[in-house]
């Protein structure tokens, strides 16, 4: 059997930019839900990490409240770093290669898979969220504030972990200098989202703090988009 | 115009000169048998044709394009590298990892049937890439071939993994692509199985080419 009979002979072409971006989502949702690395594995580190402190503290409700929102973002940034770091969203070098060879904009694998994990700290941050309100009984006024919270801090720590994770794909201590990265570039992240429940609970508007989060996002962007090419390219 | 021209070409790999002062033509519906010990620089040199490592001396062309240049970007969907390791997710079928190449190339997906068939893998397709043999991913690493269709194989340590009924398949892929006036570089540590397969065997030592015959 001839192998030029059974396929047909026409030239290669690429798939446009969104189409490449929307496969490569598909691919690490399936890899996840099959891995099952982030969520089933993060999420009850992360609850079991907001219940450390109301055992410690005990039945103080009042001081309960004041530390929720705060210790919500904390856990969430810490253990969404693992979410955003998560082992089976890596490449090898041989699918990287070959990723390059079909063509694949470095881009367009950029923002698949901020996407992609920005789906996963959502979820992340959904889950989390009942265990936060059942443990902390949070003031619930300005609510709204948090729903407007959530997609860009999970935007932003997907593009914190992502950044992360191309600065030091080749470097040997990648595990440790990862994660340090992903605290220190997060910070801000932690800082605007915890100011923001802060504020609505007192009645002020955050819109500085949003801002302040919606500027991180869009810095770590173009930071992210301009140095793609430079990163997937690099030689390992 | 040749596939592959390359003139004193070096790459250095940290302090290491892997590839020094090579010169090589590949003409068109051309296949070169690469032979050579470990760390001769097979690896670099399929590496450097298929436009992932740019040469640090010398200059050379791969479809037209001048390596090291970002010309290289328009002729990758051209070539097809098949390293020693599988490019597949260990996550995904034998089936969704070509599923995934053939949406990212923009080839009809009828095509991955059609390649899994000729590899002898579509009872198989439905099992995720880390339950299969390395034969079953070497096969489904060479069907990839056969959905891209490119103007350049590259096949690295060609034979490793295949059984002697699979390794005809090595010989099929070639021709299919010399057929089309592509060009093919097949490395392999067994020269004697790449008799009838490639047109010339050219040998690698420390960096540098060194002759080369017709295999028998």
């Amino acid at each position: 059997m001839s192998l030029a009979d059974t396929v047909p002979a026409t030239a290669p072409h690429r798939a446009p930019f969104g189409r490449q971006v929307a496969e490569l989502v598909r691919r690490d949702l399936v890899v996840e839900a099959r891995a099952r690395e982030a969520l089933l594995v993060t999420f009850p580190f992360g609850a079991a990490a907001l219940l450390v402190v109301p055992l410690a503290v005990g039945t103080d409700l009042a001081l309960l409240r004041q530390l929720g929102p705060g210790l919500y973002w904390t856990v969430l940034l810490l253990f969404g770093a693992l979410v955003a770091l998560r082992h089976s969203a890596e490449e090898a070098p041989a699918e990287r290669d070959l990723l390059a060879l079909l063509g694949v904009d470095p881009e367009a694998r950029f923002v698949s898979r901020v996407a992609s994990s920005t789906v996963l700290l959502g979820a992340f941050q959904l889950l989390l969220a009942p265990v936060a309100i059942v443990l902390y009984d949070p003031a619930l006024t300005g609510w709204w504030w948090w729903v407007a919270t959530v997609p860009l801090v999970a935007v932003g720590v997907g593009l914190v972990g992502t950044l992360a994770t191309g600065l030091t794909r080749n470097l040997g201590e990648r595990t440790s200098l990862a994660s340090l990265l992903v605290v220190v570039l997060a910070l801000p992240l932690l800082l605007a989202a915890t100011q923001i429940l802060e504020s609505a609970r007192f009645g002020v508007r955050p819109w500085a703090w949003l801002g302040l989060l919606m500027l991180v996002d869009l810095v770590l962007s173009i930071a992210g988009l301009l140095s793609a090419r430079t990163l997937e390219e690099a030689p390992a | 115009m040749p596939v592959v021209r390359l003139e004193q070409v070096a790459v250095r790999l940290g302090p290491a000169r892997i590839l020094d002062g090579l010169d090589l033509q590949l003409a068109a519906g051309e296949a070169i048998g690469l032979v050579g010990p470990n760390g001769s620089g097979k690896t670099t040199l399929l590496r450097l044709l298929a436009t992932l490592q740019p040469p640090d001396a010398g200059t050379g062309q791969v479809l037209g394009a001048a390596l090291g240049s970002h010309e290289t970007l328009r002729v990758r969907p051209h070539i097809t590298l098949v390293g020693h390791a599988p490019a597949l997710h260990p996550q995904l079928s034998l089936e969704e990892n070509l599923r995934l190449v053939a949406r990212l190339a923009d080839v009809p997906s009828g095509r991955v049937h059609t390649s899994l068939k000729a590899v002898g893998l579509v009872a198989a397709r439905e099992r995720p890439a880390r339950h299969c043999s390395q034969g079953m991913l070497r096969r489904t690493d060479l069907a990839r071939t056969l959905i891209t269709q490119p103007a350049l194989l590259l096949l690295d340590e060609a034979h490793a993994s295949l059984d002697a009924a699979s390794a005809g398949l090595i010989e099929l892929l070639v021709a299919e692509v010399t057929a089309r006036r592509g060009a093919a570089v097949v490395v392999s540590h067994q020269p004697e199985r790449l008799a009838g397969v490639v047109d010339r065997l050219v040998a690698l030592e420390a960096g540098r080419l060194v002759g080369g015959e017709v295999p028998r």
